[in-house]
Parts: structure tokens; sequence; C-alpha cells
């Protein structure tokens, strides 16, 4: 006998009926995965603008006294220095700086909010809820949240006369809440494509009419419905992390090219000791992008070579619409991370050659900075 | 969907015509819908012999990479040097411009063993 478990649906899952949408289960949701083809709606967003239905992330509220030092014990970046109305990107590391996940904090005035990972939600919860300490309150918003990105160079002219005008003028990975479309909710100037864009917050229960909303602001400027495909080839043109493929349990930020993100010098956090030794000792492996001669593509998994000895794996691969060739990124021992080293990758039989190169792929997003 | 009922097909989503003394193969329009855009398609040069059932190229869509197994056995006569520049034209035209080798096969009995367009659309819905 055997039983399955239904996937869950989002405010928006007749729309991406309605629409055509080839729909795949991830994570759990019924999403998504493509509309009209991976290519057009990915140049869509390059060139145009594109709406991404993302409700499937989890959104966790922590507040109450003590929690921002509760945050900054979790995450290596640093949640002190943000102002409110800001948000940062961090890793969230176990003891050993293996990442939990890769997530978003924001900055409210009485609280703040944490997005995750659609795949990680139940496991981020567990962990964050482990290290609680008494008196911050951790609470899982993600079922009556709804989240949206619209993301392309037009996509001020979409959201403009629908959203605060304040909105419009805020800088990289700020935010504001406000009316969006008539109802309230959370303005966020982030995105995970490297065009500029919006992520907006809002409660569930007004999906529809917001969508509708959306999709009728966004004819004249040629808004397009973007799918989970086009959304990964976005963000691997760009070099983003995606967890599971070129981050998890076993990789640490320095290992993945996210010294940025983390702040040694704030204080204690979980895997400081580790981070601290690996700067100092430094790196085994190290997380490199690279492009193909051929026209074969690279896919998670392959081994990488050098010479005809294995040295990594692919962690991502992809053919990119943008750069019109294939594209990849994975881990090599660190004397062969310099951009322009040879490699070779094992796909079946074939060895495809290939060069490190410099990341993001892709360098003329539309993105603030 | 109807497929369409004057080719035969693979488990695998090829489809063969036979015309004359020789079977043009591609891959049905189910096979496109899962791969998405294709990018490139790796195929044989004239005259390789190709074994019924082995891999004989490889189809590269943004999202995912498919081998393309051949429907019979025999000797690659013409490749379609069309999709080497417009690899979307197998997108477009699964059944017609995106078709990628003619063979000349070399056991005459193997065609008929192919899936009919019936059995195929049963084998497409069960696996939904």
């Amino acid at each position: 006998m055997s039983s399955t478990t239904a996937l869950r649906r989002t405010p928006f899952h007749e729309f991406h009926r309605q629409a055509g949408a080839k729909l795949v289960d991830f994570a759990g949701f019924e999403m998504p995965v493509r509309y009209t083809g991976d290519v057009r709606e990915h140049l869509a967003v390059r060139n145009a603008v594109g709406l991404f239905d993302i409700t499937h992330m989890g959104e966790f509220e922590v507040r109450g006294p003590g929690a921002l030092e509760y945050l900054n014990r979790l995450v290596t970046n640093d949640v002190a220095g943000l102002a409110v109305g800001q948000a940062l990107y961090s890793p969230m590391c176990r003891p050993d700086a293996g990442i939990v996940d890769d997530l978003l904090v924001y900055r409210y005035a009485d609280h703040f909010m944490v997005v995750v990972n659609a795949s990680n939600m139940g496991k981020d919860f567990g962990w964050m809820d482990e290290h609680r300490p008494p008196g911050v309150v951790l609470e899982d918003r993600s079922a009556t949240t709804a989240l949206l990105a619209v993301q392309g160079p037009r996509a001020s002219a979409v959201l403009r006369d629908h959203v605060p005008a304040a909105a419009l003028e805020l800088g990289y990975y700020r935010f504001t809440t406000g009316s969006l479309f008539g109802v309230p909710g959370t303005i966020s100037r982030t995105g995970y494509t490297g065009e500029d864009g919006f992520e907006l917050y809002f409660g569930a229960e007004h999906g529809a009419r917001v969508w509708e909303e959306i999709v009728a602001a966004g004819r004249p400027h040629g808004l397009e419905l973007i799918g989970l495909g086009a959304r990964d080839t976005l963000r691997l043109e760009m070099g983003y992390m995606l967890y599971g493929n070129d981050i998890d349990d076993t990789t640490s930020p320095l290992e993945a090219g996210l010294g940025w993100t983390v702040k040694l010098q704030k204080g204690d956090f979980h895997g400081r000791d580790v981070l601290v030794r690996q700067k100092s000792e430094g790196l085994k492996r190290r997380l490199v992008g690279f492009q193909l001669e051929g026209r074969r593509v690279p896919r998670h998994g392959m081994s990488l070579l050098a010479q005809g000895r294995t040295v990594g794996l692919v962690t991502s691969g992809t053919f990119s619409p943008s750069l019109e060739r294939p594209i990849g990124m994975g881990y090599v021992e660190t004397a062969l991370a310099a951009v322009g080293t040879p490699l070779e990758i094992q796909a079946g039989g074939a060895s495809l050659p290939a060069r490190v190169t410099a990341r993001p792929f892709y360098t003329r997003g539309s993105h603030r900075s | 969907m109807d497929y369409p009922d004057d080719v035969r097909y693979t488990q695998d989503h090829e489809w063969a015509k036979q015309e004359g003394g020789v079977v043009t193969v591609g891959i049905t329009s189910y096979a496109t819908d899962q791969l998405g855009d294709v990018v490139f398609v790796e195929l044989p040069e004239v005259g390789r012999r190709l074994e019924a059932g082995k891999s004989f190229g490889v189809v590269e869509a943004v999202k995912t990479v498919s081998d393309l197994f051949a429907p019979v056995s025999g000797e690659v006569v013409e490749v379609n040097g069309a999709i080497g520049d417009n690899p979307a034209l197998v997108n477009q035209s699964p059944f017609g411009d995106g078709w990628m080798v003619k063979i000349r096969p070399a056991d005459a009995g193997e065609f008929g063993k192919l899936l009919s367009n019936v059995d195929y659309e049963n084998l497409v819905e069960e696996s939904h």
C-alpha cells in the first residue's frame, strides 16, 4: 500500500494552469518550471521584465529581546550593521562551517524577517528553534505569505503608480512597507536575476488581485511570466548560489566564494572558529566558474579533470541564453582556481574542454549596486 | 494529444518513418516538451553504423541532456545539417524540419517492432 502526499500549491496555481505552464514538483510545491520557453523567458527578464511566483519560499518572523544577537549568532553576515528597512544575504552555518542554508534577513522596526529556501524550510526552522534563547519569538509565516518577484530593466515602470513613490527610489537590498497594487505588504529591491527588480511580500489572501493587477500593469511593458527554469539560468549567469547544488552542509562559505558575507570581526557565530582556521591555513578547494569551448553542456555531478586527473565536481551547469555558450560552476583544488586554468569535464564518454572564468559570467545586468 | 500515425515510435521518445529504403529518425513532441529549448544536437557522421537500442547521439537542452537511441540498426546515410545552425527547429517542428538522421536499415524486420502511435500515446499517458 502506498500513499502520495498532494503537492502544495501557491495562490497563483490557477493562473499558471491557465497560462499553460509546465508544472513540476519543486520542494513539495507544484510550481511552474516553464510557460513559453526557457530561452524566451530568460531573455524577457534581461531585456524587458518578468513576473515570478516564488511563494514556495519560507518566511520566518523573529522578534523579542535578544532577537538581533540571536540572529547574529546564527548567520555569518553582520545583522547589527543593518538599518531599519535594509536586508542582507547570508549563509547560516553549522559549528563545522558547513552551510545549513543561504537566506535573507530583513530588519523591520520591531522585528526581523528571515527568508529561506523552500527546500530547507523544515530544516531551517528546526535549526533556528533549537538555538533560540527564551524570550525570542520565532514564527513561521510561510503559509500565509505570498511572494512575487518583478525583475528586469522595466520593473520600475511596471510598479510605478502601484507602489509608494519612495519604493521606486529604494537602493539595492533596501525595502519599505506600504501599499502594493492596493494591498499592504513589503516592497524590497532584491532579486535573484542580476537585473533591477523588486520582490513583493503580501498576504496570500490577496493573491489573485495582485497577480491580475501586475499582469495588467506589465502588459504595455512586455511583461512575461517566468518559470523556475529561467530563474535558474538567470541566477547561474550571475554566479549566484543554489543550495543543494553549489552549497550544502559539506561546503563552507569561504570555499564557495562567499567570503564577503563572512564578518569574522562581529563576534561569535556558528562556524566562526572553523572559518578563522580556514582563512589562516588556506582553503583546500574553491568554487570556480568555467566556460566551455564547444556546445555540449556541463551538468551537476559531472567530474572536473585537469590533465586527465579528477580534481573536482560540477555543481551547476547550463547553456547560458545571454552568452550563448555553456557555463558552469564547480569545486576544484585551490591550485587550479585561477582564471584561465584549463579543465576538462567528463560528460559520459566525452571529455569537454573548459576554462576557469571570472564570475559573474554575465556583467551587463541592470541591478542596482 | 495525437501523435502522427504515419510514423512509428520507441519507448525513448524517438520516431521513425520508413520511406523507400530509408528510415528517417527524430524525437517526438513529447520529448521536446519534456526537454525544453534544444540548444545543441550531437549527431553521428554519415557512414557510421548504428545498432538498434544503442545511443547514437545527444540532445542538449538548456535544462537537461538526453541520449538519442537508434530505433533500428543500419548505416547513417544523411544527417540534418539545418539543426546545427538552428537547434530550435527541433522544438518548432519535431516531426518535420527537426528530423535528425536518415538510416539505411540493416534488418527490414526491426521497423515493424516499433510502437504504433496509439501504443506510444498510451505509453506517454501512463507516465503521467
